[in-house]
This record gives structure tokens, C-alpha cells and sequence, in this order.
């Protein structure tokens, strides 16, 4: 959730009210957002830290917050947002090249005519920018937004795309002019900028935004010319954006010209400006600021609610939240509902809904312990079986471990002296060596659980029963969850046979017998199950055997090992002490 | 032999002879024994142990008795030998009649010290450069007093303490002594004692006269050898899964820790484009590649199927059960309708209308949030719409980095509850009940945002400790364009919750780093000592 700055006193005068701490704190709780700091004491001017929820972008700035509370409290009723072109009735024109559908297909524009900026103003404009960047414009990637002193440019505008040589300024608060190509170089090293040009590096043709003497204005997304730089002084501001996503460019359009045209000298006014981009069908004027007209039920509004409300009661409480919203006179249940555009958050009546209620104040609803038929308490099969296992071995005088899931390649198989045998799930981007793979063994969390804990009075007698995960070719997400069981004896001798008495324990507590192969073989209705010595690199030679299982009338499966671990595992995992480790796969007994 | 008398079993040894029996011997004696007197050379701590071993026995009683003595210093000690430094400087002056002041016998601190005070007393005067005596013959004070407090451990007049005490001639000591008398069982000797009863002296019935050796009540016992124990936050889960339990709830098969873009993000109305969906917050694999198209995961529906049969015999009336499914669930239909709903807007919804990437959907993640589990459940509902409760408690995944409240794993405690006509207040009363149950109370709810659901709901509840509202979880009603999508009814409302199973515990046990309660840096010990979990209980 991003986090605005927003200087107190100003948002308080705008308020109309100096609150307390818990005041505000408060009315933030019931609108949904959060104060997360205050910084009387520790910075001048004080500021209030607020949290704004990720699909609020019309609250980006202190112009939306104070807007926003202000009609949620009722002091003051949505603005109603205007076109307002030249007056002679000649709008701007941006051309769009074919060109630029090979990088950044789509622009959209506006113009703030005889705008009155502060310095508190104008930082807040271009924190705006910055916030709606970094939030729904995904780092720039989807949309960029360059802002021009108009009165040092003129129209007509093209929008083109270029190869980087062919395209030569001087960018933002730089005197030397420099090419596409050169630009890249210069701006590698730039903490703030250098994140942004691998959007269009690689690409043989750049956006360039020229006006009518090929004066550039931006090379979207990366920089502005010096030349049209706005400053405290400008009076006209030319708003260009540039967008991969069609929708949140209009969407960033709005709430740059929403929130900042209050200041021009006729309020709430935006001059539209006309894009020519016949080749992909954008020809249009821009911005429309049309509310988008949408219909709600006020049943459905009041049974979710759980309220009975008249319509035109929640038409007011709608208009809390910037809607303007009445009573259909065709339908006695529809509210005929206006979104401003400044709420492109809203997709669907539920939305609408969820408004309401928050402007009736969710701790206002008549709270009630639902009635529902449904009624089935069940244990998931897989965890009632892992829970006896569980039980028993904590019983056997076992303490149980919780490792992590995630572990290193090496821990998983070169420090068990295993090879890779394929079978690991992979991840692509760990932020440390640490999660490399999903295990497919609980040996190295238990193994690394001892290592932490190696000033505990030996013997230490642990436990798990957890998933590992396999990859599996057949399966939609190609890859398996596996519920094991492992424990680990380490002592001052190695425990070989205290893992195989938990073993008998946990095998009889499941109502298997121990049984020779023999056994088995004569009788296959008999649950049983026999060891064999096995050949594993992970355990000492000659301690170490395979567990094998005979379901009744089942083929009999190995279903895990158990000895006394190598003593170069026990060095892999820094263990001075011998130890002895049991595995088996639980869901056989399903 | 149990039962017959003979000497003192574990003898406390002092010098050559045992304390216990000189004791018992002096008692017998003198009937009350000063122990300053009678073992003045015996440590306090030893008497008192052979003391306490006969007094339990109730053999002997004794009073302890604390008082103050006092002690010379060396320096007061050497006063008593060669008399005061006072008393030293007259007598240097009186041997030589005439003493210069800058005699080195009176450049001495000590000199100088009796200087003053045989001024004081009169003894010698100040005669130009040099001393000159007053008087032939002095009674040294200080000299005798000191004397008394040798021979007396106190001083003579309680007013000289003060003034002794400042010029550190003495020393005042607290003394532990003890008076012995005989007791209730008095004897000459300690009988044999047997420390336990065993199966020989029942057999023979020497237990009958056997005397046995008292037990000490205020030790702890013995150690129960290898004792198991079971994982703290496995218990705090345990506990959540007894209240979902009680609350009529059916465990989710979260056996897959893989899922894929499309029921991780995608299915849950979660846009492509979406902060969560970026490298720095969630784990991709790399190997396997790419996942497969949706579809039916039979171990997920034969474990749904055989925990819903459980209950159809017991809900003989109102059997919604029994009735056939109301369609088939159509896969390739469902992936139409998530991609419609994004891209272009459906069911109601303008929709996020962003070109939708299928390649995005085929994405394998390590799971996020059990959400994922809980929407493959939402969607198999859809076969046969019905009123259900859902929950699960298990591992996800975020690609963070790992400080004292963060860890790449954690576990998500989730609730789904789907009905007709659910409303929100609704959804907060469940809540207050469920979170009672853990002894969370005064529940408030805070407008909040979500991808999937619409309303949004922050819990808060009161935290007694802390003194203000904490966060305890989040809730909500999922989408319409999420449900719809699935083909679940109109009508059918659906609620989720969810919180992390760590953050309650760590709250519970006042725990402040996350990698103390999850992973192999936990202390064993911690495991072996937790208490049980009730969560009811403050």
C-alpha cells in the first residue's frame, strides 16, 4: 500500500478542524485508510504518513486526500470536473506515428490553462507523478507521464518513434544536448533513473514527443527536455502520457487533471487536446471526463448490507463517496448511479455496495452470527493420518521440529550425499541461496535443526511430519506434494536402534506387524511390513535399511529408509556427534 | 537391615568426628547447646545443615537466634597491643621531654592523628617548634575500650559505636547462632531410613518398622526421562482447527505448495499487471516450467468427497447431498470466463480491460496464500451449489526478506463460508464469535482493500497488553467477478477469512522474532518447556 506525506496543518485547515491524534486516527479507521505516522516533534513542517489502499489512486496526493474526506464528511459535494476549450475553439492536436506501436503505442493528453502554483503545490504535482509511476503504472512500464511548460512549446504536437541516434536533446537539468543512444549511457549509473531504460533499450526505435519545430518535449518513459520544463512560474500546463495499457492511461489522465485542475484560474476546468492516431483506431479528444453512468440495486445494496434502507437514503450515503447517485424514476429498485472519474476503482455494484457501507460505517451494521445450514466438521483425511503419527512419536519421547521448506540444493542433496536426481522443484527467483529448491527430504531442515541447537543436552530426539514436494510430469501444476515422516536420534552414540524402535512403534500404532519378506510373500492379505539392508550413500555402510510396506492384499512398496547417518553427512552439517535418521512417505496408509 | 538402629546413614563430617552426633551428644548434655559455644570453630552453614537434618526428624528443635558483634579492625587490634596513637605520642614526648614537631616520630599519619587528641586530653602542649608533656602519668580510653570489645565482642558504652566505627578501629558483624534442645522424637543416635518403599518390605512386611527418610517438599521432582513434546505452533494450530471444528467446518486439501498464476492470481480476480505478481513478492519456479491448463485435481476431490460423505448419513433430512450434481464442471469454460472477466468485463463487471496474457496463467508460483486451495474448492462447489464451510491452516510463500517478523514461509489460517443471503454484518458476527474463542474480544472493522473481495474488512481487536487496537486478520466477500466466473449463483454469498498462524502465537507467547517460533533456528528447549495451549485463557 503506498504511504503519502502530507503536511498536517494544511490538511487539517483544509478539514476545517485541528484533531486529536485519536481523532484522526479515527476518521481514517472508518474511511479505510490508515495514519501511520505523525512526525510533529521530528520533522518541520509536521507531516501525517497515511496509508492509501493500492486501487485508491485518486488519494495519491494531499489535493485527493483532503478532497476525499472532505466530502466523505460531508463539508463539501464532489467537484464537478469540465472541458473548457480554447476559445476559439482550435484545440491542440497530437499526430501519433504508426511507429510507435512498435514500442508505446498509446497517448493520451491535457492542458491546465492559467494554473496558480505554490511550492506546496507544485511538489505535491510532481509527487503525484511520481506515486502513480510507481504504483499503476508499474514502473512506468505501462504508462509515463511528462509535463511541459506549454508557453514554451507550440502546437501541433507528434508522437513518434525513432531510432535512439536519429533522436537528439538536451534531457531535464541538462545543458548538453545528447542522442537516444548516449542518453542510455548517461543515465546507467542514475540511482533514480537507470531502472526505467530497460523498457525501451533494446528496442530499435524510441518515443519522441516533438512539437511543431521539432522542439523535443519527452522521450517517454525515461526523461523530459530541459527546454519545456515547468516551474513555479508556469502558467499552461501541457500533460503528455504515454501508455502500453489502453485503460490506465485514461486513468492516469483523469486523476492528474482531477486533482490539480482546482488551481487553474477557473476551477476544475481541463482544456482537451485532440489525438489524430487513425492507423489504431485512438482518434479522439482527451480527456473525457464523462462520470460513468452505472446502476445499482438498492436491494441487493441493503441485503448484503443487511440494512433496509429507502433509496434515496443510500443515494446519500453514495454521495459520501463521490457519487452522485438518485433513484431511478423507471425502476423502483435501481439507483441510477454516477461515477466521477476520478474512481476508476469501481468495476462492479459490489464496489458501489461496499461505498456504502462503508459510509453507513461498517461498525454501525447489525452484527448477527450467520444461520447456515452447512454443518460437516471433517479433518482433512491426510492430516488425521499425520496427526497419529504425530501423537505417537511425541508419546515415544520425540520432540517435534518445524523446519523450513524451502532449502539450498546442496543441503538437499550433495550434503546428504545424494545426486541430483531430477525430481527437486525449482525456484527462479530466491533472494538467497538459502531457498534454492523445494525439499524433497525432511533430513536437512531436522539435520540443520540439531546444528542450531547443538548446546541441548544429547541425546536430542526429533521429529516432523510435513510435506516434501516432487515434480510430477501428469499433474496440472506438475508437481506433488508428499507427506513424510522423519525423525533423528543424535547422541553420544549413534541410536541406530532407537530410530528402529520408533519405527516398530509408529508401524504397530498403525496396525502394521512386522513381518519377514517371506511372510509377506506367502501371505499377501496380511499388513506387514520388514527392513532390508540397503545400499545408500547417505547413511554408513551396513546401517542402513529399506523399509517395505505390504498393504493387505497390496504389493508390497518400499516406502523409506532408516540408519546411522555417514559420518561426512554429520560433517556436511557441522554435527560432532553421530546421529540417526528415519524417513518414510505417510500417505501409503492412507 | 530396615528398621534396626545404627549409626547415622550419611554422616555430616566435622574435624574427625560427625557434627550430628556431637550435636546430639551435647544436647543430651546440657539440654540447650549455644552453638557459638559449643562449635565455635564450625562454619554457620554447617551447623545448620546438621541442625536441620535432626530438626526434621523432629530429634531436636532449635530457635535461631541473629545478633550483632563487634569486631576490631587491625588497626584497633594493634591499639589493644601497643596502646592508642594518643597514648604513643605523649609517651614518645614524655621519654624525651622535649619533642621537635618535626620529629619523624610524629610525621606518621597515626602521629598525627594522637597529636590532636592528646591535645584534647591535655597530655602535652605546644611549646614553640616542639611538644612538651603535661602530665607524668595517662589512662589510655581508647586502649581499654578497645580491650573490652576484645574480650566482650560488644562495646562497653553503646555511644562509643559510632565514633569506634568512624575512626575504623571496629567492626560490626551480623551472627547467625543457634540454640538446640531436645524434640518431640528425641534420640542419641539416627535411626536407619529406608527413602523408598519396594516390593522386598512389602513381601516381608518389614515396612511395618521401617522408618523412612523424610521427603524434601521443596524440591522439584524428577525429571520424566525423554519426554516428547509437541511443536508450539502445531499446537496453536491445533486449537484453530478444534474451534473450525466446533464451528461445523470442512479441512481443505492443501497438498500443494506449486500452484500456478492462474488459481494463485488470475481465478481470484487478481490482475496481471498486480504488485503482488512481481518477482520481489512471489516465488516462481523454474523447473517445471510451465504448469498445464486448468483442470480437476483428483486427490482434491477424492479427499473433499470422502470428508462430505462422512456426514451424509448423518444429515438424513435435508439431504442436499444426495441430489445429483446440477452440472458438470467445464474447465475450459471457466478459464473463458476469468479471462473475459479481466480483459473485457463480464458478469456485471466493467472488468480491469488490460490484454490478458495466457502465458501468465501457466506460470508456476509457489503459493501465495492457501486462497489458491480455497478457490479450486469455491469452483468445484459450482457441480453442486450448496451452503459450505471451509477452512485450512498450512504453509505459503513470499519472496521477502527475512527480518524478526518476516519469513519466506509462514502459515495462513483461511475460513470460507458460502450460503444464500450472507450479509456483512453477518460476517462480523461470525467473526466476534470465531476470535472469542481465542479470547479476542471488542472486535472492530476497518474498510480495507483487496483484489477478491468486495467488502473489505481489516479485524482489529482490543489488546489488553498493548493498550490499543491490533490487527488480528482480514476478512471480506468475494468478488462477484471472482464466484460468478466459477458459475456459482447469484445469490450464493461467499465470506473469507484468513490470518497468519504465527502472528497470534507470537502475540500469545510475547515472542518478537518470527525465526524463534518457525524454522531450525527454534531452541529445542522452548518445544520441550511450552506450556499447553489455551487460548481462551489470558
Amino acid at each position: 500500500m503506498p504511504t503519502i506525506g502530507v503536511n498536517k496543518a494544511e490538511l487539517y485547515k483544509e478539514l476545517g478542524k485541528e484533531y486529536t491524534r485519536d481523532d484522526f486516527d479515527e476518521l481514517c479507521f472508518e474511511f479505510g485508510i490508515e495514519l501511520d505516522e505523525d512526525t510533529t516533534g521530528t520533522e518541520e513542517p509536521p507531516q501525517l504518513k497515511i496509508e492509501i489502499p493500492a486501487n485508491r489512486y485518486d488519494m495519491l496526493c494531499f489535493e485527493g486526500i483532503a478532497m476525499n474526506l472532505n466530502v466523505f464528511l460531508g463539508r463539501q459535494s464532489m467537484p464537478n470536473y469540465t472541458l473548457k476549450p480554447p476559445s476559439n475553439g482550435q484545440l491542440l492536436t497530437v499526430t501519433v506515428s504508426e511507429d510507435t506501436a512498435k514500442i508505446r503505442q498509446y497517448f493520451s493528453c491535457a492542458v491546465l490553462r492559467n494554473i496558480k502554483f505554490t511550492k506546496a503545490r507544485y511538489e505535491s504535482f510532481i509527487a503525484l507523478q511520481d506515486k502513480l509511476h510507481q504504483n499503476l503504472a508499474r514502473q512506468r512500464t505501462l504508462v509515463a507521464i511528462g509535463t511541459h511548460d506549454l508557453d514554451t512549446i507550440e502546437g501541433p504536437f507528434t508522437y513518434e518513434a525513432l531510432p535512439p541516434d536519429e533522436i537528439k536533446f538536451a534531457p531535464l537539468n541538462q545543458t548538453k544536448e545528447m542522442t537516444g543512444t548516449q542518453m542510455m549511457e548517461f543515465y546507467e549509473k542514475d540511482k533514480h533513473l537507470s531502472r526505467y531504460l530497460p523498457i525501451i533499450r533494446s528496442s530499435p526505435v524510441y518515443p519522441i514527443i516533438y512539437d511543431k519545430n521539432r522542439t523535443v518535449l519527452s522521450m517517454p518513459p525515461i526523461i523530459n527536455s530541459n527546454h519545456s520544463k515547468i516551474t513555479l512560474d508556469t502558467k499552461n500546463v501541457f500533460i503528455d502520457i504515454t501508455a502500453t495499457d489502453k485503460t490506465k492511461l485514461e486513468i492516469v489522465n483523469h486523476i492528474i487533471v482531477t486533482m490539480f485542475s482546482q488551481y487553474c484560474e477557473e476551477p476544475f476546468t481541463v482544456e482537451p487536446v485532440k489525438i489524430i492516431s487513425d492507423h489504431n483506431g485512438e482518434t479522439r479528444e482527451t480527456p473525457d471526463l464523462t462520470p460513468r453512468s452505472t446502476q445499482a440495486s438498492a436491494a441487493y445494496i441493503n441485503s448484503v448490507c443487511g440494512l433496509s434502507e429507502s433509496r434515496q437514503t443510500l443515494c446519500d450515503l453514495l454521495k459520501k463517496m463521490c457519487y452522485h447517485a438518485k433513484p431511478s424514476t423507471t425502476d423502483e429498485d435501481i439507483l441510477d448511479v454516477d461515477i466521477p472519474v476520478t474512481r476508476a476503482d469501481v468495476l462492479h455494484q459490489a464496489d458501489i455496495m461496499e461505498d456504502a457501507a462503508i459510509a453507513y460505517g461498517f461498525n454501525n451494521l447489525p452484527r448477527h452470527f450467520p444461520t447456515t445450514q452447512a454443518a460437516t466438521a471433517a479433518a482433512l483425511p491426510i492430516n488425521k493420518l499425520a496427526d497419529i503419527v504425530r501423537l505417537e512419536s511425541a508419546m515415544a519421547g520425540w520432540a517435534e521440529v518445524m523446519p523450513l521448506i524451502l532449502c539450498s540444493h546442496d543441503e538437499n542433496y550433495a550434503w546428504l550425499n545424494k545426486s541430483d536426481d531430477g525430481k527437486a522443484v525449482r525456484l527462479a527467483n530466491p533472494k538467497t541461496a538459502e531457498y534454492q529448491i523445494v525439499r524433497t527430504s525432511l533430513l536437512p531442515g531436522l539435520l540443520k535443526t540439531i546444528r542450531e541447537n547443538r548446546r541441548h543436552a544429547v541425546p536430542m530426539k526429533i521429529f516432523e511430519v510435513s510435506d516434501v514436494a516432487f515434480k510430477d510430469a501428469k499433474a496440472e501444476r506438475r508437481s506433488r506434494n508428499e507427506r513424510h515422516f522423519a525423525a533423528c536420534w543424535y547422541g553420544k552414540s549413534a541410536g541406530f536402534e532407537q530410530v528402529h524402535g520408533l519405527l516398530d512403534r509408529i508401524m504397530l500404532m498403525l496396525k502394521s506387524a512386522f513381518i519377514t519378506r517371506e511372510d509377506g510373500l506367502k501371505d499377501p492379505a496380511v499388513q506387514g511390513y520388514w527392513i532390508e539392508e540397503v545400499d545408500d550413500s547417505t547413511y554408513l555402510p551396513g546401517h542402513a535399511a529399506a523399509i517395505y510396506l505390504q498393504l493387505a492384499g497390496g504389493k508390497a512398496q518400499q516406502i523409506g529408509t532408516f540408519g546411522m547417518l555417514h559420518p561426512t553427512v554429520l560433517k556436511h552439517f557441522e554435527l560432532p556427534f553421530p546421529a540417526s535418521t528415519l524417513e518414510l512417505n505417510v500417505e501409503v496408509f492412507l | 537391615m530396615p528398621g534396626t538402629r545404627g549409626p547415622v546413614p550419611v554422616p555430616v563430617q566435622n574435624g574427625d568426628g560427625d557434627l550430628t552426633l556431637q550435636i546430639l551428644q551435647a544436647v543430651n548434655e546440657h539440654d540447650i547447646v549455644k552453638s557459638a559455644d559449643t562449635f565455635p570453630n564450625t562454619s554457620q552453614t554447617v551447623i545448620k545443615a546438621a541442625l536441620d537434618r535432626l530438626a526434621s526428624r523432629s530429634m531436636i528443635e532449635y530457635d535461631t537466634k541473629d545478633s550483632e558483634e563487634v569486631r576490631l579492625t587491625d588497626e584497633g587490634q594493634q591499639i589493644v597491643a601497643e596502646g592508642s596513637h594518643e597514648y604513643k605520642v605523649w609517651d614518645a614526648v614524655r621519654q624525651a621531654g622535649r619533642l621537635s614537631l618535626k620529629d619523624p616520630v610524629l610525621a606518621t599519619a597515626a602521629a598525627k592523628a594522637g597529636q590532636g587528641k592528646a591535645f584534647k586530653n591535655k597530655w602535652v602542649k605546644k611549646d614553640g617548634d616542639a611538644l612538651v608533656p603535661l602530665t607524668d602519668a595517662v589512662t589510655d580510653t581508647t586502649r581499654d575500650d578497645l580491650q573490652y570489645v576484645a574480650d566482650h565482642r560488644a562495646v562497653r558504652r553503646a555511644d562509643d559505636l559510632k565514633e569506634l566505627r568512624k575512626r575504623t578501629l571496629v567492626t560490626t558483624l551480623k551472627v547467625i547462632a543457634y540454640e538446640a534442645r531436645k524434640g518431640p522424637k528425641w534420640a542419641l543416635e539416627i535411626p536407619v531410613e529406608v527413602t523408598d518403599l519396594t516390593a522386598d518390605m512389602l513381601a516381608d512386611g518389614s515396612w511395618e518398622k521401617a522408618t523412612f527418610k523424610p521427603y524434601n517438599f521443596k524440591a522439584l521432582g524428577e525429571q520424566s526421562p525423554g519426554t516428547g513434546a509437541l511443536h508450539p505452533l502445531n499446537k496453536v494450530r491445533e486449537e484453530f482447527r478444534k474451534i473450525f471444528f466446533n464451528l461445523g467446518f470442512t479441512e481443505m486439501p492443501t497438498g500443494r505448495f506449486v500452484d500456478t498464476g492462474f488459481w494463485n492470481f488470475d481465478a481470484l480476480f487478481v490482475p496481471q499487471q498486480h504488485p503482488a505478481r512481481d518477482l520481489q513478492d512471489t516465488f516462481y519456479v523454474s523447473d517445471p516450467a510451465e504448469a498445464g491448463p486448468p483442470g480437476p485435481d483428483p486427490e482434491a476431490d477424492a479427499a473433499l468427497a470422502a470428508m462430505e460423505e462422512e456426514d451424509r448419513d448423518e444429515e438424513s433430512s435435508n439431504q442436499p447431498l444426495t441430489a445429483p450434481p446440477t452440472r458438470t464442471l467445464d474447465y475450459a469454460q471457466y478459464y473463458q470466463n476469468v479471462r473475459s472477466v479481466h480483459q473485457d468485463g463480464a458478469f456485471g463487471s466493467i472488468g480491469y480491460r488490460y490484454p490478458y496474457t495466457d502465458a501468465e496463467t501457466r506460470r508456476l508460483v509457489l503459493r501465495t496464500h492457501t486462497t489458491a486451495v480455497s478457490t479450486y474448492c469455491l469452483h468445484r462447489l459450482a457441480a453442486h451449489p450448496r451452503p459450505c464451510k471451509y477452512f485450512s491452516i498450512d504453509r505459503v510463500f513470499r519472496n521477502e526478506t527475512v527480518d524478526a517478523t518476516h519469513l519466506a514461509e509462514f502459515h495462513q489460517v483461511e475460513g470460507v463460508i458460502a450460503d444464500y443471503a450472507l450479509t456483512l454484518g453477518g460476517l462480523q458476527g461470525f467473526l466476534r464469535r470465531f476470535f472469542k474463542k481465542m479470547g479476542l474480544v471488542g472486535l472492530k472493522f476497518k474498510p480495507a482493500y483487496n483484489p477478491y473481495t468486495e467488502p473489505s474488512m481489516e479485524v482489529f481487536a482490543w489488546h489488553q497488553g498493548l493498550g490499543k487496537l491490533v490487527e488480528i486478520g482480514n476478512s471480506g466477500m468475494f468478488r462477484p467477478e471472482m464466484l460468478l466466473a466459477m458459475g456459482l449463483p447469484e445469490d450464493l454469498r461467499v465470506y473469507g477469512f484468513g490470518l497468519s498462524l504465527e502472528r497470534p502465537t507470537m502475540i500469545k507467547y510475547g515472542i518478537d522474532n518470527i525465526r524463534e517460533l518457525l524454522g531450525h533456528k527454534v531452541d529445542l528447549g522452548f518445544i520441550e518447556r511450552n506450556a499447553a495451549v489455551r487460548l481462551d485463557k489470558a
